[in-house]
């Protein structure tokens, strides 16, 4: 089990119709690889969030696979653009089967 | 002193590097949510340089990028975790800091910029891990933190974060003075397999190339600061002991006396400075 697992995420309250915005999301997360090993030698067991989704109003915006060689509290910020208000729902996927998630809501400018 | 400006700006393009002479032209601000951080002060009077300038200016664009949003400050991971250390009881005492401390870490505004500072009861100079660990073995009867590890680096990037923005002040004079002249005969003395002192790449040679690496003023008013290298807050002793292995001497001991005296003379090095806490350096 991950510890200080944390998620955060930025989106504008509100933005208009057609126009693109920028969104950042971040968990705080050790991201262990599964091949580094401890001082007795063993194999540190890989413990990833293997995936993460943003959803706007149930529909899907973005999904991205993650793999052992993405670096410790995964990042990412893309674009989007909205036709009405609604809520953002982001969540992330972890190898222990914790699922973590947040969301926000935004309004139509 | 402009011509000497010019003519070292010269110099750190000469010698293969680009970073410096761009950032003195282009004079980048730091400004993080709305609060202007100065990078940049008139030196004071007993040191023997014009100018102090922060560790920030020093770095690559896309370093700096990072620092001027909290978002993007990795840094500022391990100020929410020491947030949740701040609200959790520990110790003997059934204590939080949080059941003494009611004013939540905002109190300690301005004390970042003081530290080290001479602490009468306990006769002697005090970081401010020290203070965090005399709060709780006395206050909370819990065991003190390692100075120089994660727990304790976040809790003083936390503190430190509550200063953000304001100058540097350290007191250099009455009791503490004893400490900050050890302070300062460390940092001008070499020592190592390189023979090397603090003052040979911090005052003769910041601004230019130590093969990949950058020098800097070597101040520290950014720290606790989080380093893309090892993608962790560090602690300013930590990074003391990490320069005395690069120049191959052994280091003083993480909390000791002489690396106390020795953050003690550098904050002083920086006063003028804004606390930035935490910062983000390679």
């Amino acid at each position: 089990m991950a510890e200080n697992v944390k998620p955060r995420v930025r989106v504008p309250r509100s933005a208009a119709a057609g126009e693109a915005f920028e969104i950042k999301s971040l968990i705080s997360h050790i991201m262990e690889s599964g091949r580094r090993k401890d001082s007795d030698g063993n194999t540190i067991p890989r413990s990833i969030i293997n995936t993460f989704t943003c959803d706007f109003n149930g529909e899907n915006v973005i999904t991205a696979e993650l793999h052992g060689a993405i670096s410790t509290n995964p990042y990412f910020q893309f674009e989007a653009t909205i036709e009405e208000a609604g809520t953002f729902t982001f969540t992330w996927l972890d190898d222990d089967g914790s699922v973590y998630t947040d969301s926000k809501d935004i309004a139509l400018a | 002193m402009k011509k000497i400006t010019t003519l070292c700006a010269a110099i750190s393009a000469l010698a293969l590097s680009t970073g410096f002479a761009i950032a003195e032209a282009d004079a980048p601000v730091l400004s993080i949510d709305g609060v202007v951080i100065a990078t940049r002060a008139p030196a004071p009077e007993y040191l023997d340089i014009d100018e102090v300038i922060s560790g920030w200016v020093f770095r690559t664009v896309e370093t700096q990028a990072l620092q001027m949003d909290d978002f993007d400050n990795p840094g500022m991971i391990f100020v929410d975790q020491a947030l949740d250390d701040w609200n959790e009881v520990n110790g003997s005492e059934g204590k939080s800091c949080a059941s003494c401390h009611t004013g939540g870490p905002e109190e300690f505004a301005g004390l970042r910029t003081v530290l080290p500072r001479w602490n009468e009861d306990a006769g002697a100079v005090w970081t401010m891990e020290d203070y965090i660990n005399n709060s709780l073995v006395e206050h909370m009867g819990a065991e003190p933190w390692k100075v120089g590890k994660a727990q304790m680096n976040a809790m003083v990037a936390l503190i430190s974060l509550q200063s953000r923005g304001m100058p540097m002040n350290v007191a250099i004079d009455g009791p503490a003075a004893e400490t900050w002249a050890l302070g300062e005969e460390i940092y001008f003395t070499r020592v190592g397999q390189l023979d090397m002192a603090c003052a040979n790449c911090h005052i003769d040679n910041y601004g230019v190339m130590i093969r990949a690496d950058h020098l800097s003023q070597g101040q520290s008013n950014g720290f606790p600061a989080y380093r893309l290298k090892n993608a962790k807050l560090n602690g300013i002793q930590s990074r003391f002991s990490g320069c005395m292995k690069n120049i191959r001497a052994t280091p003083y001991a993480v909390g000791g006396p002489e690396f106390t005296a020795l953050e003690l003379y550098v904050a002083s090095r920086g006063n003028g400075l804004s606390v930035e806490g935490p910062s983000v350096r390679n």
